[in-house]
This record gives C-alpha cells, sequence and structure tokens, in this order.
C-alpha cells in the first residue's frame, strides 16, 4: 500500500537543485513528484521518481545525504472538495499529517502524504475504500 | 643490528638501568650536537661543555630548542656529521616558513626503523603481515619511516601512498592487506568509500590492524575506525624532528603510548612557565634525541600537548606511557575569553551517529564579538523530518556549549563539501587574523 519517497538533505547553495536534477536526468530517471522543504540553511527535496531503488544507490553513491521513507499516495478526481476530504478521513481517524504535497490535472488528482501512525492510516484507508496507489500504478501516470 | 625489533631486554629494562643508559647516552648526545655549528655556537656562549651533564637531573641546565631554531639555521646548521656519512634528508612541508629539515646517517635509520618495527612487534604483528602504507612518501617521514619499519619487521610493504581511495581499497582487496597505517581523519574517509563501493572491510577483507597517528584525535574516532572496519587501531606518534613514526606507540592495552625512553628523553613543561609540570599533570612535550648522529636535538619544544601516565603498564614494559596528544600548543584558539582545543570540539561531534566525520570550525569577528561556528558533515540521512535534523542541531549546540561553555553556531552540511583530507585535516579556521 505504502510506495517509498527518496529524501535528500540539500544546503542552500546557488545550483545544487539543478546539479542533483541533472545528475538523474543524465541516468534516465524520471521525476514523477519532487517538493522541496527549506530552512534558511538546508532543505529536504522529497523525490518519487520511475526507479526509486535505482535512484537511490546512484544518489548514494555520490556520497549524497538521502533516505528512503514509505509515504501514501491516495488517487482521487478532479472535482471540488475531493482534497479536503481525503485529508478529512484521516483526521476523524485522529492522525496527523507530517506533510503532503500533491498534484492533478482536468480528470485527476494525487496527494502524498506522510501520516504519523502508518498501520491506523491503512485502517482508514481500507475502511473509506480509498485509492492508493502503488509505485507501478504512480508511474503509470 | 639486523634481527632486533622485538628487545625485551630494552623495553622492560628497570628503571634504575634504563636511566642509567639514557644518561650515557645523554652525555654522548650533547658530546655530539657540540659539533653542530647550531650548538657549539649556542653552547660556547653559555659555556656548556660535555662535562656540564653529570646527572639526567642536568638536562635542565641546557637552553630549549624550537622550530624558529631549525628555519633560522637551514639547512645544514644542526647538522653533526661530515655530509659523506649522511645518506637521507627529510623535510615538513614548510607551508608556513623554511622546511625543517633532519639529515640522516646510516645508523641513524637504522636505529629508527628498528623502533618502527618494534612498535609493530607490539601491536602483533609479524613477518606474516601485509602492511599497506597509506602516508605520504616523498620527504615527509610517514612514508618512508614506516616503510623501513615494515621491512626490518620482515612483513610485506604496500607503499600504497596517500590519497586514491578506490586503488587504496583495490590493493586491500587483492593483495590481502592485513595492516594499515593511515592518519585518523583519511581511515574514516576509507570507509566512506568501501560503503559507497557496496564492499563490507569487516567481512570481505583480512584486516585485523590499523596504525593511526600524525594527526590529534579523540578516544571516540578510534572505537568509530575500530568499528567500521572490525580492526584494533593503535595510536602513533612521530614527528620529522624525531625522525618520524615510531617515537611513541601503544601496546595492546590500548592505553597510553611508550615512548622509547632509550632514544629519547621525555620532559613536559608548562608552555608559559617553561617549568617542568608534576608528572601526569598536562604539558607541553620536550624530547631530546639520546642516539641519532646526523643531528641531534636537545630539549625541542613539540609544541605537542601531552601528560605522562604514571602508573606501570600491564604489559610489562618499563618505558613510560604519554596519553594521547590533547592538541597542539599552537593550535588552541580563544573564543571570548575561553581557551578552546579543536579536539574538545571533536570529541562531541563523534558522538553522534547521525553525523559524518568531516568538520570545520570558524572563528569569525561580528560586531566586535567573536562568534563561533561549528559547521558538521551529516552522514546518512536518518530522517525525513525536518524537525528530527533542527533538533538534533540544537543537541549538538548544548553538549558543545557544556563542554567549550562557548555557545557555537552549528551548521549541519553536505557530505562532501568540507575540505577532505588526504593530507591532514584543515580543521579551524580563525577569521581574526585576516581582518
Amino acid at each position: 500500500m505504502t510506495i517509498s519517497q527518496i529524501s535528500v538533505f540539500v544546503e542552500n547553495k546557488f545550483g545544487r537543485l539543478n546539479e542533483i536534477l541533472s545528475f538523474l536526468s543524465k541516468e534516465n530517471i524520471r521525476i514523477i513528484a519532487a517538493t522541496v522543504a527549506d530552512t534558511t540553511e538546508y532543505g529536504i527535496l522529497r523525490l518519487i521518481t520511475t526507479n526509486q531503488h535505482k535512484a537511490f544507490q546512484l544518489l548514494k553513491a555520490q556520497g549524497v545525504s538521502a533516505n528512503l521513507s514509505d509515504v501514501l499516495a491516495i488517487k482521487t478526481d478532479a472535482s471540488a472538495g475531493k482534497f479536503s476530504e481525503t485529508i478529512e478521513y484521516f483526521t476523524k481517524a485522529g492522525i496527523s499529517i507530517e506533510y503532503m504535497y500533491c498534484f492533478s490535472d482536468n480528470t485527476s488528482g494525487v496527494v502524498v502524504i506522510r501520516p504519523n501512525n502508518m498501520e491506523a492510516a491503512h485502517e482508514v484507508i481500507r475502511r473509506n475504500s480509498l485509492n492508493c496507489l502503488t509505485e507501478s500504478e504512480l508511474c503509470g501516470l | 643490528m639486523d634481527g632486533f625489533y622485538y628487545q625485551p631486554e630494552i623495553e622492560k629494562m628497570p628503571r634504575k638501568e634504563l636511566e642509567a643508559l639514557q644518561l650515557e647516552r645523554l652525555k654522548w648526545s650533547v658530546k655530539q650536537a657540540l659539533k653542530s655549528p647550531f650548538y657549539s655556537k649556542l653552547y660556547g656562549k653559555l659555556g656548556i661543555t660535555a662535562d656540564t651533564i653529570q646527572t639526567l637531573a642536568d638536562l635542565r641546565k641546557l637552553p630549549f630548542t624550537v622550530k624558529q631554531d631549525m628555519r633560522d639555521n637551514y639547512p645544514f646548521g644542526f647538522l653533526a656529521v661530515d655530509k659523506k656519512e649522511l645518506i637521507r634528508l627529510h623535510a615538513s612541508s614548510g607551508t608556513t616558513g623554511n622546511p625543517t629539515v633532519i639529515c640522516h646517517t646510516k645508523h641513524d635509520i637504522d636505529t629508527w626503523a628498528n623502533r618502527v618495527a618494534r612498535c609493530f612487534y607490539m601491536v602483533g604483528l609479524r613477518d606474516t603481515d601485509v602492511i599497506q602504507n597509506s602516508s605520504g612518501y616523498g620527504m615527509f617521514t610517514g612514508g618512508l619511516g614506516m616503510q623501513a619499519g615494515i621491512e626490518w619487521l620482515g612483513a610485506l610493504a604496500i607503499p600504497a601512498a596517500a590519497g586514491n581511495s578506490k586503488r587504496q581499497i583495490k590493493c586491500i582487496m587483492d593483495y590481502g592487506t592485513t595492516a594499515i597505517h593511515a592518519i585518523p581523519s583519511y581511515a574514516l574517509r576509507l570507509a566512506d568509500v568501501f560503503e559507497e563501493e557496496g564492499i563490507d572491510p569487516r567481512k570481505d577483507t583480512h584486516l585485523h590492524t590499523f596504525l593511526i597517528g600524525a594527526e590529534p584525535h579523540t578516544e571516540e574516532t578510534r572505537r568509530k575506525i575500530e568499528e567500521r572496519f572490525g580492526v584494533k587501531a593503535y595510536n602513533c606518534f612521530g614527528m620529522t624532528e624525531m625522525s618520524g613514526p615510531g617515537v611513541a606507540f601503544e601496546c595492546k592495552e590500548q592505553n597510553g603510548m611508550h615512548i622509547w625512553e632509550d632514544s629519547y628523553i621525555v620532559e613536559i613543561v608548562d608552555p608559559e612557565t617553561l617549568e617542568p609540570v608534576p608528572d601526569g599533570e598536562v604539558g607541553e612535550l620536550v624530547l631530546t634525541t639520546l642516539d641519532r648522529e646526523g643531528m641531534p636535538l636537545l630539549r625541542y619544544r613539540t609544541r605537542d600537548l601531552t601528560r605522562i601516565l604514571t602508573e606501570p603498564c600491564p604489559c610489562g614494559r618499563t618505558h613510560r606511557r604519554l596519553d594521547r596528544m590533547k592538541g597542539r600548543s599552537d593550535d588552541m584558539f580563544i573564543v571570548k575569553g575561553v581557551n578552546i582545543f579543536p579536539m574538545q570540539i571533536e570529541k562531541i561531534l563523534m558522538q553522534f551517529p547521525e553525523l559524518g566525520t568531516n568538520y570545520l570550525i570558524t572563528i569569525q569577528p561580528v560586531d566586535n564579538n567573536d562568534e563561533l561556528i561549528v559547521e558538521v558533515e551529516l552522514g546518512d540521512l536518518k530522517t525525513d523530518d525536518f524537525s528530527k535534523l533542527q533538533s538534533l542541531t540544537k543537541e549538538i549546540t548544548h553538549k558543545l556549549k557544556d563542554e567549550i561553555l562557548v555557545t557555537p553556531k552549528v551548521k549541519l552540511v553536505e557530505r562532501g563539501s568540507l575540505p577532505q583530507s588526504e593530507g591532514k585535516a584543515v580543521r579551524v579556521k580563525d577569521l581574526r587574523k585576516l581582518v
């Protein structure tokens, strides 16, 4: 049910994000979703790619500080209120969202979340029949 | 001389006999030194002759020798033999002035090689071992000095020299290296490269011993090296002025380094007053060579800070032990009126498994106030949670404050972003000196 996400420690230095992204592009790795959270000194770049394992190994071999963690990717349709509805299931179950990011086009949307309690989150997904994507489903988007 | 190296009759000599041997050799060394232009002029002025030394305590009648004397008398002012007797010249890098030059006769090279081999034997290395020397070769003594010791022992030397980590690993794998001599910061760098290559040195190599020295380091760093390679790591001490490696070395007890007192006289003095400190107290190490023909050095101020461990060693050797180097009297820095040694900061940083091994201390003047900045490389990212990185920074700051009494600004940086050490690591940047 979960998919793996790569987190990369990135210093706030001119051109550094570009270096990491272009390195992955040279290795022919497609990025499906990416987000950067930052403080004044450093940031964490979170990535979902078409080949998480390979991307992770390649980054590590470059000496990059990176981590693999589990997140949930939930697919919804693109109508108004779907995003709020999805989050509400978790709130009602008493689950906090540590961080999230989402993307959508005209027909569908994907919400990526990191809940504070993965087991309880799985229960919410089962009970409400949410459409939780696998890695290969996500890559097919 | 062939065939020596384990010399229990000297290594375990009763103190009284050892001191008698020292006195006899000291008299010789003063006589020898008087043949050099530097000492004959200086001692002539002060009225010092070979007869000045009647007891070991008379050593204190001699003035100290400092690095500047060697620079001022560069390159041959300390030479005590005819040049044709010399077979090798070593020199320090000389980045801050003239290099420090030491010339060796055949006797000097042989006794030095024997001391190094004695050290190897003490930590369990034998002629069956394969010893890779990852020290710089050339004029630097860590290369040829160790090399001669390995050959004296009859082990197989791999003179890999410094740097090129992938080639180092290839040597270790292909030649069945069992022991490595490297500076500690480089040993840890090598562990990182092993990991990047997906090789586990604990299982996939024959390594069992590391010899680490040439740069001050903490007990935590040693333990880290032992854990990452699955080896025993022994601390060693040497310096170009005292020939090079093999001056003092740990035995299997790993508790202080036996200094070979048949070759050196040890004094520990207060770096300010230059008076001797009581045994067990930290001060500056002052050494006198006892058996060097080419360039004897008498009462040389090493600038290294350490103390003598007074208790007898369970290994039975009577040569006293030096505690690990606390740093150098000249790399201490003062921030907000507090004396700080880089070692104190390293000791704290090494306690955090989240951190890498490379760090840089910067002292920056900000509005008439000195700011202490500690940049440290992150190891593997163990979290994707910001708040955990921020609380890590906070915890490092607190622990450093407790140790050094000044609140530093701690910055986590990416691995590989600080100057990498293939020679001695640069740990302190004092920007106050530039303004």
